[in-house]
Parts: structure tokens; C-alpha cells; sequence
């Protein structure tokens, strides 16, 4: 599904942000990134969805072997990924159902089709009553929620969340959380970056990456992935 | 495309404010190379005014056959570039000299023998009426057997055409200074509009639309809005050339044809711009 092989990434200011990384994210798997900050979590994710490019080695997403993708190709790959912000990334002057319906017209889909699939989306993450309201007047889980449901629309292969309750507060952490584990649960893998450890300990039988100044220094799947890195 | 059409339309919606701000500033750096472009048209049709009196005269010797003069007058005609060419008798030379010389009305009248030559008056095409090709059909009339001299007042055709030079020079520079500061104006404005939606693109990308079905609302966005300044920047231009015209000198507006050219040309640069500023922009993303 998502395979790094042999990563390194540098960024011509601030140096190596990922060293060597070899990773393997299988389907329909939960997978935590987890590290402190500036460990190289948000650099792995947009390496995913392919906003940066890998300086050498591999990364292959869902059949796509991104080294030598075209950038006309990128939107293909992109519409197999759901993905999902500590911000949010919503646009405050649309309703949370135009935020949705959003995904699917600028990618062409068909508009009698766009309807429905939106309402089941705020549906399954339990945000159908308030379609009609803004961003603002949402509260920041409900806004998340919105946020999950843009990122479901197109039944995305993989879910990429980048600290996805970075943001709020414990309840409407546990809310989210749950709902990324329902989504799981109905069979689409999800990748979470966070450095919130007690959600990682409360799904003992997730996939566990931790990353430490670019390199992966735990890999419970330990299936050898992680060659290159600490014991 | 309902879709492309629907997000340019909320693009003004969401945005009227700086909507109007940018096609404002269109209108207005468009509305200064509009005024530029009426001092332009105004002095070229002065000076073409002048250029209308531009005649090379053959005067022909006494007893020249009707025949000759005939022939003459077909191949004349058929020089590239006489506009048309009159034959003027003995006769009418005095007749049109009783009559605009009114003071010398008495010495006329006096006259025993005709003293005036019959001539042949040409005429050139305007693109023609320059010293270089004056100079040229004057000699090609000089090499009929049968006329005596040419004249077409040398120094003055010299002038006009140095005017004519200074005008275009000036106009060419002035112009494309206009146009310059008109681009970047309106590429700036446009580039405005993208930041202001900047988290929208940023969106867009991430969910897996395509470039160019990025661009496109924002190069119809641009071209709406060039052609909406190029229309306020015409009846702004219109409106002041209707108070110089009334108030201060007589001149004339653009005609329909340069005044849609006009509003195309606002369209382009508004095309042109966004296309610039989105390119750069998503090339930054």
C-alpha cells in the first residue's frame, strides 16, 4: 500500500529530515507515526501524497511508483489518498456540505451524484444535521469532522492524518479518534502522525512507527522495514 | 464548464469588494492608455488632414495633343500609387485662378492671351503621401515628353514627414510605456485575487484536481474582468473626450472597430495576467 524503501529527504536549509527510511504500511492497516516534533512526520505524509519529493530512495502509494511520476499524473494518485490536517483546512465561507461537495466537483465527478455521496459522508461521521452550517459555527471536533468527510468522499484507499487532534481539546480527541478507528474498521487503512502516546497505547494491535530525528527507530511490525535503523 | 462558469461567478460573489477593486484598476490604468490612445488618434488624423493636400502637379507644354494626354492619364491612373489624377485645361487653370485670386480679378479680365499651362493634377493614396514616394512619382512624371515641370512643394512634404516621424516615435514610446504599467497593474491585481484564494487552490491540489481544472476559473475570472475594465475604461475614456470635445477643441472619439479593439485587448491582458499569476502560483505550491 505505502512503501518507503530507503528514503532520505534534505531540504537545502534545514538538512536531512529523513534519513534512510525503509517503511511498509499494509492495507486496511491502522499505522501510528508517532515522534516529537520536527522528527520527520509531516515530512514521511508529504512524501505520501507526494507534495515533496524523496532526494533518494523510494516511495510507492497504492501501485504508484511516485519517483518518476509525471506531474500531470499527481491528481490521480492524490484522488486515492484521503487526507486530513491539525487545521483543518476547511473553507470558512462554505457550508460544511459545499466543503464536502467541494472534493467531488473539482474532480469532475458526476453532479447528480454529488448529492448523496455527500450526505452519506457527513452521515457516517455524525455531522448530517448540521450540513447547512459554516465552519465557524462548528465547533473544532465538528469542523475535524467535516474535515474527515471531504477526506472519505472519494473512498480513498488510505487515510493520511497529519496530528489530527493537535488542535482540540481531550473529548473531541477521543471522538475523532474513534471515528478514524470506525473508518478502519470499515476497511480503509489509515496513517495518523501524532505524538499523543495515549492514543497510540489505546490500540495496542495498531502498526507503530516512531520516527527520531528523521530515521525510524521502532517498527513494530519489525519485518525488518526498518533496516538501517537503531536496534 | 457549468462548473468553471459557477466558480467565477462566486468568485465575485464571495469577493465583490475586491472584484470591483481590480476591475476598478483596470478600468483606470486602461481608461490612461485609453486617453493616451485618443491624443494618438487625434494628432494622426491631424496630421493626415495635412497630408490630404499632398498633389504633385505636372504642368504640361503648350499644344500637348488631347490623344497623348489621354493615354497618359490611363498609365497615371495605374500607378500604384495615385489615389486619382485630373486633367486640368488652359481653360480651368484661368478659371480657377479668377476665382480664388479674387484680387487679382483685373488682370485676368485684361488678358489677351491665356498665359496659365494645362497640367495634370495627381493625387496620392494616403500610405503614399510621404517626401520619399512623392519624390518618386514627381520624377516618373517628369520622363513624359510632354511635361514641362513638376512641382509638388518639396520642404513642405519634408516637414509633414518629419512630423509625421516624431509623432510615431513618441507615440510608439509613450504607448508601450502605457501598456507596460497597464500589464503590470492588472497582473497584479489578478495576483491579488489569487492569494485571496490561495487556501482554496491549496485544496483543490490536495483533494487531486488537475491543474488546468485549476486554472480555468481563475483565466475566465481575469477575462471577465479585463473586459468589464476595458468597457469602464471606454465609456471613461468616452465621457472625457466628450467634455474636451465640447468644451475645449474639437475632436473624434475612437471608431467602433479601435473601441471593441479596446475592450478585446483589456479581455487579453486580464487572460494574460491570471494565466501568469496562477502559473507562478501553483508552479510555488
Amino acid at each position: 500500500m505505502i512503501r518507503f524503501h530507503d528514503v532520505t529527504k534534505e531540504y537545502p536549509k534545514t538538512g536531512a529530515a529523513l534519513r534512510r527510511v525503509s517503511l511498509h504500511v499494509k492495507k486496511g492497516e491502522f499505522a501510528f507515526l508517532t515522534g516529537h516534533s520536527g522528527a520527520g512526520k509531516s515530512t514521511a505524509l508529504k512524501l505520501v501524497y507526494l507534495a515533496d519529493r524523496p532526494t533518494s530512495g523510494e516511495v510507492r502509494v497504492s501501485g504508484f511508483a511516485t519517483a518518476r511520476m509525471a506531474p500531470s499524473e499527481v491528481p490521480r494518485l492524490r484522488r486515492r489518498l484521503g487526507i486530513v490536517f491539525q487545521d483543518f483546512q476547511l473553507l470558512e465561507d462554505r457550508t460544511a456540505e459545499e466543503n464536502v461537495a467541494f472534493a467531488l466537483e473539482v474532480t469532475g465527478a458526476r453532479r447528480a451524484s454529488i448529492g448523496p455521496r455527500v450526505m452519506r459522508v457527513l452521515t457516517q461521521v455524525g455531522l448530517a444535521g448540521k450540513a447547512r452550517q459554516n465552519p465557524r459555527e462548528l465547533s473544532g471536533g465538528e469542523q475535524q469532522r467535516v474535515a474527515i468527510a471531504r477526506a472519505l468522499v472519494n473512498d480513498p484507499v488510505v487515510l493520511l492524518a497529519d496530528e489530527p487532534t493537535g488542535n482540540l481539546d481531550e473529548r473531541a480527541t477521543r471522538g475523532i479518534f474513534q471515528l478514524l478507528r470506525d473508518i478502519n474498521a470499515a476497511g480503509t487503512a489509515v496513517l495518523m502522525a501524532t505524538h499523543d502516546l495515549d492514543l497510540v497505547r489505546s490500540l495496542p494491535g495498531a502498526h507503530l512507527l516512531e520516527l527520531q530525528d528523521g530515521e525510524v527507530v521502532f517498527d513494530s511490525a519489525g519485518d525488518g522495514a526498518a533496516a538501517g535503523g537503531h536496534p | 464548464m457549468s462548473l468553471v462558469l459557477r466558480e467565477t461567478a462566486n468568485a465575485f460573489r464571495r469577493a465583490p469588494l475586491l472584484s470591483a477593486l481590480s476591475v476598478t484598476t483596470i478600468a483606470f490604468s486602461l481608461f490612461v492608455f485609453g486617453l493616451f490612445g485618443l491624443v494618438a488618434v487625434n494628432i494622426g488624423r491631424a496630421i493626415g488632414a495635412v497630408a490630404e493636400r499632398v498633389e504633385v502637379v505636372a504642368y504640361l507644354k503648350r499644344g500637348t495633343p488631347i490623344e497623348a494626354i489621354t493615354v497618359a492619364l490611363a498609365d497615371i491612373d495605374a500607378f500604384p500609387e495615385v489615389e486619382r489624377v485630373a486633367h486640368v485645361t488652359e481653360e480651368e487653370a484661368l478659371a480657377r485662378a479668377r476665382q480664388d485670386l479674387t484680387e487679382f480679378q483685373d488682370i485676368f479680365q485684361d488678358l489677351e492671351v491665356n498665359p496659365l499651362p494645362a497640367s495634370l493634377d495627381v493625387r496620392l493614396k494616403p500610405p503614399y503621401r510621404d517626401a520619399e514616394h512623392v519624390a518618386e512619382v514627381a520624377s516618373r512624371l517628369r520622363s513624359f515628353s510632354f511635361v514641362d515641370d513638376v512641382r509638388y512643394g518639396r520642404d513642405w512634404v519634408e516637414k509633414l514627414d518629419r512630423l509625421r516621424n516624431i509623432a510615431g516615435a513618441v507615440g510608439a514610446v509613450v504607448g508601450a510605456a502605457f501598456a507596460l504599467v497597464a500589464i503590470i497593474i492588472i497582473g497584479t491585481t489578478i495576483r491579488m485575487a489569487v492569494l485571496q484564494r490561495s487556501r482554496e487552490i491549496a485544496i483543490m491540489r490536495l483533494v487531486g484536481a488537475t491543474d488546468r481544472f485549476i486554472r480555468a476559473p481563475f483565466l475566465l475570472e481575469g477575462l471577465v474582468k479585463g473586459a468589464l475594465g476595458g468597457a469602464l475604461a471606454l465609456g471613461l475614456s468616452f465621457a472625457a473626450w466628450a467634455v474636451i470635445d465640447a468644451a475645449l477643441l474639437r475632436s473624434v472619439f475612437f471608431t467602433p472597430l479601435q473601441a471593441a479593439a479596446g475592450v478585446v485587448a483589456g479581455a487579453l491582458l486580464g487572460l494574460l495576467g491570471s494565466a501568469l499569476s496562477v502559473g507562478r502560483h501553483l508552479k510555488g505550491v
